[in-house]
């Protein structure tokens, strides 16, 4: 497939305003505006564009909630808030593409009736930040951006929103309250954002990837974007492999194609006498995939029926000298750390979780721990305020299902039984 | 003092709160550049959501003083109308805001998964040793703290190495690590390591 969003990422100066312009930028938006903002709306519900951020939500459908009925302002927030383990696409669009994302932004604007966008930027991506503020205050300059729009009489204003280090500024009304001067915290639903988001008005959360869809969509057409991809999987995807692979990084396909190609081809596959243990399909917060489950199309669909789910596409491969318990410690240090404390059992069986993982990586575990794993985990699972919660037992319970014997082998030996030679030296000390 | 008869909850062994007092710092007032960076910040939000602006001003904080002090907070607090306890509510929230004086090269290594599994954790030893610090300390001279991070969301260019929340080492392995302490400490930078994304390749 020919890349339709990365198409010029490797030449020199694609981030420019002026390259932008030589290759059909703002083109999209001056269709857009062309059109009434329920058209627009209408368009993108027949591209069947689907939400990049994780979810998968249709994004034509998230807009036509926004309440258009009220005299309040409303707003567009873009994601770029990119935190998930394993993902790093929105990083690679803004840095070599930010114009893209700016038009997906008006287009958004102009669909819900906004007249300013919010760009949450994840605090560490501040290299990326000085390149969006430099092309930012090019389109203002030559009427890209603010005041009478292409001549149009549209408004609209952008503003890059500096995050400052927290996973959890990620989910949607999380990301809301951050930019309202608060603990990166989520709200309880409903309302939804689309009802009484950002300042309690009306808005829209999406994801970086899901605007810079939209332009080609005005360009080329929905039914063009919709034919791209399995039907309801439409349009170009971006997949981030990364992990125990000869060549990671961003590769830009369609959701035809299959987990094997994207590890094997595009990814260049194993290192040298490896093989894959296990495969994380959507960032680290969805279930595992074992070798012989990679042969489906990396879609929305397809991956949710093979029991994990496509996420933010974040492919995590993991080779045969990864041990398990330490792969699952790993990733709930994470949570555990990350986890915003509002609901006790996601603030807590992190916690635990990570304690007990310690303790059993560190040789001292007893049989009964890899239970108490799993009567932890599924303690969290659907009951907490947040789909967090859910991510953070998901490591624990699938390689507890999947590598049982591993942890009982480090119980019963008392030690790690898969040390490999890329881990640090030192055996981790038992939390007690 | 006791609920029960039969347990003392004494407040010395039942109310251990793990809360650190925010450092006071020297007294503190933005400079006049960075006071008009602020104003300028503040138009971007509704004339009534000041409050939205509190992570820039922090971040101004910390450029001035190099860590978030309570006397800065306070500051903050003034200019956005709020409460001293509100900002301190956000500012202890996210990672990114150092609450207690720092070296001058804050050394984070990314730690989550993708880096791991390419080796982070021998780059942190390595680190460790070389500075002779564990992660979370500062050298004696006050140059190196040495922390951890989460994923940093350049996983393809695992491990991932950021230095004083903005500047990016990328690819680094155990043997790079000498190399990448000295170019600090001498106020250098080599290209090599940094800015794989926006570096072409052929
Ligand atoms: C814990 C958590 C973290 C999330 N982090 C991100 C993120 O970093 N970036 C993102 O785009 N979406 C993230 N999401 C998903 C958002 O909540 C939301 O669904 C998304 O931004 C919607 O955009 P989309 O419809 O364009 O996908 C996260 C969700 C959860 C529950
Ligand atoms: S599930 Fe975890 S991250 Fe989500 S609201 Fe609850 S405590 Fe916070
Ligand atoms: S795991 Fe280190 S950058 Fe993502």
């Amino acid at each position: 497939m020919e890349p339709v969003l990365t198409r010029y990422i490797r030449e020199p100066n694609s981030y420019t305003l002026a390259f932008f312009l030589k290759h059909e930028g703002y083109e999209g938006l001056r269709k857009a505006l062309a059109m009434a903002p329920t058209d627009v709306i209408e368009t993108v519900k027949t591209s069947g564009l689907r939400g990049r951020g994780g979810a998968g939500f249709p994004t034509g459908m998230k807009w036509q909630f926004v309440l258009t009925d009220t005299p309040l302002p409303k707003y567009i927030c873009c994601n770029a808030d990119e935190s998930e383990p394993g993902t790093f696409k929105d990083h690679l669009l803004m840095e070599r593409n930010p114009h893209l994302m700016f038009e997906g932004c008006l287009i958004g604007c102009w669909a819900i009736g906004a007249k300013v966008a919010y760009i949450y930027i994840r605090g560490e991506f501040f290299h990326v930040q000085e390149i969006l503020e430099a092309e930012l205050a090019k389109a203002y300059a030559q009427g890209y951006v603010g005041k009478n729009i292409l001549g149009t009489g549209f408004d609209c204003d952008i503003v890059i929103h500096r995050g400052a280090g927290a996973y959890e500024a990620g989910e949607e009304t999380a990301l809301i309250e951050s930019l309202e001067g608060k603990r990166a915290q989520p709200r309880i639903k409903p309302p939804f954002p689309a009802v009484a988001g950002l300042y309690n008005c009306p808005s829209a959360v999406n994801n970086v990837e899901t605007l810079c869809n939209l332009p080609s969509i005005f360009i080329n057409g929905p039914q063009w974007f919709a034919g791209l991809g399995p039907e309801k999987n439409g349009g170009p995807k971006l997949f981030c492999v990364s992990g125990h692979v000869k060549k990671p990084g961003v590769f830009e396909a369609t959701m035809h194609t299959t987990l094997r190609e994207l590890i094997f081809e595009h990814a260049g596959g194993m290192r040298d006498g490896r093989h894959i243990k296990a495969v994380i399909p959507g960032g680290s917060s969805v279930p595992m995939l074992l070798p012989h489950e990679l042969d489906i199309p990396a879609s929305f669909d397809a991956v949710a029926k093979a029991g994990s789910m496509l996420g933010s596409a974040g492919i995590i491969v993991m080779d045969d000298t990864t041990c398990m318990v330490w792969a699952a410690r790993n990733l709930l240090h994470f949570y555990k750390h990350e986890s915003c404390g509002k609901c006790t059992p996601c603030r807590e069986g992190c916690d635990w979780l990570y304690k007990v993982l310690t303790r059993i990586e560190a040789g001292e575990g007893e049989l009964r721990d890899i239970d108490l794993l799993v009567s932890v985990g599924n303690n969290i699972v659907g009951k907490t305020l947040c789909a967090f919660g859910d991510a953070a037992a998901t490591p624990a319970l699938t390689t507890v299902k999947h590598f049982r014997p591993e942890f009982e082998a480090h119980v019963s030996e008392g030690r790690c039984t898969v040390p490999a030679d890329w881990r640090a030296t030192g055996m981790p000390v038992a939390a007690h | 003092m006791s609920f029960h008869p039969l347990m003392a909850y004494d407040r010395a062994r039942f109310q251990k709160s793990e809360r650190k007092i925010a450092d006071e710092g020297p007294p503190f007032v933005f400079t006049p550049e960075r006071r008009a960076k602020l104003d300028d910040i503040l138009t971007k939000y509704p004339p009534d959501k000041k409050r939205s602006a509190v992570l820039a001003a922090l971040y101004l904080v910390q450029e001035q003083v190099g860590y978030v002090t309570a006397g800065g907070m306070r500051h903050v607090a003034g200019i956005l109308d709020l409460a001293p306890a509100e900002v301190e509510d956000v500012a202890t929230y996210y990672v990114m805001f150092f609450k207690e004086p720092v070296g001058k090269h804050v050394v984070q290594v990314c730690r989550t998964l993708s880096c791991a599994l390419m080796g982070a954790e021998r780059v942190t030893e390595t680190l460790s040793e070389k500075l002779g610090i564990k992660v979370g300390e500062t050298d004696a001279s006050g140059t190196f703290t040495l922390l951890e991070f989460e994923c940093l969301g350049a996983c393809d260019r695992a491990p991932v190495i950021m230095v004083n929340n903005a500047q990016w080492y990328e690819c680094v392995r155990p043997e790079d690590v000498g190399r990448l302490v000295d170019d600090l400490t001498a106020s250098k930078r080599d290209p090599a390591f940094s800015g794989c994304h926006l570096k072409v390749e052929a």
